[in-house]
């Protein structure tokens, strides 16, 4: 790979915590090389702004290898940036040309309020999962794992579902703001388990409901989630979401 | 004297004897005992689950927004359990015995019994909670290999084993916090333990969204904090991992066991440059299918695949014919290293060796082939066959590289180097992983328990869920039985008071330093010392002048560190500051631990005690100890030697040639 150095401008949200209005604000970063990752890049502009006695720009990450969900940076107009199948963090700046100016926003959604800066609350996805995003299995019940044969398929299925990592890119994405893929993710990773099978209706139904106590906003079908999503999760879950919403709509007594 | 409460009996038998006989706590009790849990990676999500479920009243703590973010995350691996399933060979004896030897005899035999022991429980709770691991056609469990062992015991789901567990411990806390037996605090960061009349009894936590500090009581405090990786700046770990909990809890007494033992994995990305801030690791199953070699030639400016086979070094291969590729960790890291520093190293740094997988697309290609039952085709389909299985494997890890280094793995070997990844010390806890303070436990990385001075991979993990499921549920009880009549602490207690006002003290000194150099800059200059001096290899020389160089840079950071911003906010700069004030001090204790232990064992190689031919040479005569240190003061520790008695496995010199 050819490495080369630029100078950016990286116009960013400031906004001091939830309560006060935020608005942006353009900073110049020089001599930043190819090489880095995006949060790298805003890591010199934050020793830049320290070392200048301005306040550092907040922002969410852990891992930063793509894994954790924590990073969620709205880049250019898109969640995660322009990368197909990716995070904030395993963006590089190898994406970028000298002279280039980058937005920078957080999250935007109703359920998600700013924190600071680029921070987001999303625990509003935490509360989805406690309204039924599990197995009941007490520890210590269990019976042999190869007691139960699972076809290669459904595992696979299963496990592409669960390869969701909650960052709520798709929520961002979303002009309704959204979580019907987070929320289809969870559902279909459970529900193509055997072992998902005696809850598999209550867990679809309260999960709804909390999704839409939440203020997340409705499912229209654009298709912008499934395109920003870094795990590649697959809006055809949404269509499985909703026949097992149907179905047990239909058949639940509850 | 430290006695670490091993139950009397033969080896196989003592954990079965414990639970027979530990004392227990009645369903109504267990409900008036509250638990505080601080972390909840895969250790504290299934310890805070396990006793949610059991109806103890469980507050839990992390610093990340959600329990699903912890570092156990990132584990791409797998997880190792003692199925047999594959009949090869494998039992929980031989897993105990690949733990101890990998571990370079410094490990507890009996810890680790159980560990093996429990494996097997933790791959049946995992599926039942809908774990998906990857599964063969016939619909049962898959397994791979893993290095230091030759069976195959090491379930996976992709390459992202750690994801998949932790998913799975997480919704089975989320499960209790639904049911109101688990309080959970995110954005909570743990400053201080407080302890009243010796015992363990709360926490100071700073809510890290307003940064207010909060008290809370617990009967019991659990640390399941994770490693202490980052003291070395670049490392595998996430940008979070820090020692501050495990730290805190020495300062206040509770000893710290082996921190010199860290463990430094051979396959990760290289450094690209000075602005870099973390380093990712390529999964050590890698190692099953890759080939690691470097040119014969030094200063080899050829293309990889420009260098033909016979001017190759697979120095592993050459090296360690019985293991090859699969050598533990340290063998494979130190090795690499040699290699480097002969000047044989690719690359623009010279710091790198190839991990190549051409054979392998190749050797799958053919295999896929035979499938079709088709010998006519050619290379060219052969091996674009084999991409696809080697995909199928390692596709994620190999779009990582990709995105990372901007370079085809598919076409081209990979390029990786050694870089920090484990910590096998940690706080000192004896069989029931309670801490030298009473009432303080130590759970998953966060303790020094079950890998000696080198952890094998997919062991982690194990750990992490066998003392947070199965072994904590059992051991705690036995200890808060005695606690059924006392009442809860107010948090007005005296102890609380003093123990919050500590933590606002040190918060505002650090702010009103207003020096001139970020914490950054400090975390940098730390690491750097801690990588060159107490990293793949120490020397007495080295060590003294290191232990000069970081009180120097403690004074300074203490005299010339600016923090933005100001207390009563979110202020990550400040979070920061707090974990590098405690990395300084633990990188320090750090290199008096390797400087007092005259030996090389595992990861902790002294380069003036090796074998003729570089292996590290163990001194079991004088070191067969745990080296658990009591801190003093600022700069002077008490080292407690818990002797390490084999009963059943014979030490011998760790040999995988
Ligand atoms: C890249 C990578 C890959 C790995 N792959 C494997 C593998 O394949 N197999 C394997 O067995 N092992 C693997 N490991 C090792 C393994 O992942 C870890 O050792 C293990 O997950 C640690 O789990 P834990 O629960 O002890 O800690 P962690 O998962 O690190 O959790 C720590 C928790 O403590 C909290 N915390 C920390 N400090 C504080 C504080 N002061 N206050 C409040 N909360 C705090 C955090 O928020 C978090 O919840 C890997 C490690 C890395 C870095
Ligand atoms: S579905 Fe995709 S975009 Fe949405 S939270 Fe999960 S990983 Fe993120
Ligand atoms: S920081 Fe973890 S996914 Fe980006």
């Amino acid at each position: 790979m050819e490495h080369y150095n630029m100078n950016l401008t990286v116009k960013v949200w400031r906004q001091k915590n939830s309560r006060e209005k935020g608005g942006f604000q353009s900073y110049p970063v020089k001599d930043i090389s190819s090489e880095m990752s995006f949060l790298e890049m805003i890591d010199v502009l934050n020793e830049q702004l320290i070392r200048d006695g301005e306040d550092p720009i907040a922002f969410d990450h852990d891992c930063r290898e793509g894994i954790c969900g924590m990073c969620s940076m709205y880049i250019n107009g898109k969640p995660h940036g322009a990368w197909k199948a990716n995070t904030t963090c395993q963006l590089h700046m190898r994406a970028f040309k000298d002279g280039e100016t980058i937005t920078v926003e957080p999250w935007r959604a109703g359920a998600f309020p700013v924190i600071k800066d680029l921070m987001v609350d999303r625990s509003a996805f935490d509360r989805i999962i406690q309204a039924g995003g599990y197995i009941s299995v007490n520890t210590g019940n269990a019976v042999d794992g190869n007691s139960l044969p699972i076809n290669k398929d459904k595992a696979d299925a299963s496990f592409a579902a669960a390869m969701c990592i909650g960052c709520g890119a798709c929520v961002a994405a979303c002009k309704n703001s959204s979580a019907m893929l987070f929320l289809s993710a969870k559902v279909s990773h459970l529900a193509l388990l055997p072992q998902g099978e005696p809850e598999r209706k209550s867990r679809v139904i309260n999960m709804v409901a909390q999704m839409d106590k939440e203020g997340f906003g409705a499912c229209t079908n654009t298709g912008a989630c499934e395109a920003t999503c870094p795990k590649e999760i697959s809006i055809s879950n949404i269509a499985r979401l909703n026949q097992e919403y149907l179905v047990a709509s239909l058949t639940s007594d509850k | 004297m430290l006695d670490a409460k091993i139950p009397s009996g033969p080896l196989d038998d003592k954990w079965t004897e414990y639970k027979g006989h530990c004392k227990l706590v009645n369903p109504a009790n267990k409900r008036k005992l509250e638990v505080i849990i601080v972390g909840t990676g895969l250790a504290g999500a299934s310890a805070a689950a396990a006793l949610g479920e059991l109806g103890y009243k469980v507050k839990a703590f992390c610093f990340q927004d959600s329990p699903r973010r912890a570092h156990s995350i990132a584990a791409q691996g797998g997880i190792n359990a003692a199925k047999n399933y594959q009949n090869d060979g494998d039992s929980v004896f031989r897993l105990f015995y690949d733990t101890i030897k990998g571990g370079d005899y410094r490990a507890r035999e009996a810890n680790v019994h159980r560990l093996a022991e429990v494996s097997t429980n933790i791959i049946d709770q995992c599926v039942a909670q809908g774990v998906p691991f990857a599964r063969e056609y016939g619909g049962l469990l898959s397994n791979r290999s893993f290095g230091g062992t030759q069976v195959q015991r090491t379930f996976y789901a992709a390459g992202q084993t750690g994801q998949q567990l932790l998913i799975g411990a997480y919704q089975a806390l989320e499960r209790q916090i639904a049911l109101g037996n688990v309080q959970m605090f995110a954005r909570h960061e743990m400053l201080e333990i407080v302890k009243i009349d010796g015992k363990a009894r709360g926490i100071i936590a700073r809510n890290l969204v307003n940064g207010e500090l909060e008290r809370h009581f617990g009967h019991a405090v659990l640390l399941c904090t994770g490693g202490y990786g980052n003291v070395y700046y670049l490392s595998t770990n996430a940008m979070g991992s820090n020692t501050t909990a495990t730290w805190k809890a020495h300062r206040k007494g509770a000893a710290f066991a082996n921190p010199c033992f860290t463990q430094i994995h051979p396959t990760c990305i290289p450094v690209s440059g000075d602005h870099q801030s973390k380093l990712t690791l390529m999964s050590e199953s890698l190692r099953n299918d890759g080939r690691i070699w470097v040119p014969k030639k030094k200063d080899d400016q050829r293309k990889a695949i420009d260098i033909p086979e016979e001017e190759r070094d697979y120095y592993l291969e050459r090296r360690y014919p019985a293991f090859g590729n699969l050598v533990p960790r340290d063998v494979a890291s130190r090795a690499a290293k040699e290699r480097c520093d002969e000047g044989y190293g690719v690359g623009t740094s010279k710091q790198a060796v190839y991990l190549d997988f051409a054979d392998a697309i190749v050797r799958y290609g053919k295999i896929e082939a035979g499938k079709e039952g088709n010998s006519s085709k050619s290379m060219e389909e052969i091996i674009v066959l084999g991409k696809e299985v080697v995909k199928e494997k390692y596709g994620n890890l190999f779009d990582m590289y990709k995105k990372i280094t901007g370079e085809n793995p598919y076409e081209f070997p990979m390029r990786i180097y050694p870089a920090v990844h484990y910590t096998m010390g940690g706080l000192w806890v004896n069989y029931e992983l309670q801490t030298t303070i009473p009432g303080l436990y130590a759970l998953g990385e966060a303790n020094f328990s079950d890998h000696g001075a080198n952890r094998l991979g997919a062991s982690a993990l194990m750990q992490g869920l066998a003392d947070g499921y199965f072994v904590i549920p059992y051991t705690l009880g036995n200890t808060l039985a005695d606690e059924i009549y006392n009442k809860a602490i107010e948090t007005s207690h005296p102890a609380f008071e003093e123990a919050e006002k500590e933590v606002a003290d040190r918060i505002n000194t650090l702010m009103n330093i207003k020096g001139t150099q970020t914490v950054e800059s400090f975390h940098k200059r730390l690491g750097k010392i801690i990588w060159d001096k107490c990293g793949m290899a120490r020397n007495k020389e080295g060590l003294l002048q290191a232990i000069q160089e970081i009180q120097a840079l403690k004074k300074e950071f203490w005299s010339d560190v600016r923090i933005p911003g100001s207390i009563n906010e979110m202020n990550p700069e400040l979070d920061k500051a707090n974990r590098v004030a405690d990395f300084i001090e633990l990188g320090e204790l750090m290199c008096v631990d390797a400087l007092n232990r005259n030996e090389s064992c595992g990861g902790h190689f002294r380069e003036e005690f090796q074998t003729e031919d570089g292996e590290a040479l163990r001194d079991d005569a004088n070191f067969m100890y745990v080296a658990a240190w009591e801190s003093k003061s600022a700069h002077e520790w008490n080292l407690i030697k818990e002797p390490l008695v084999y009963d059943v496995v014979k030490p011998s010199q760790r040999s995988y040639k």
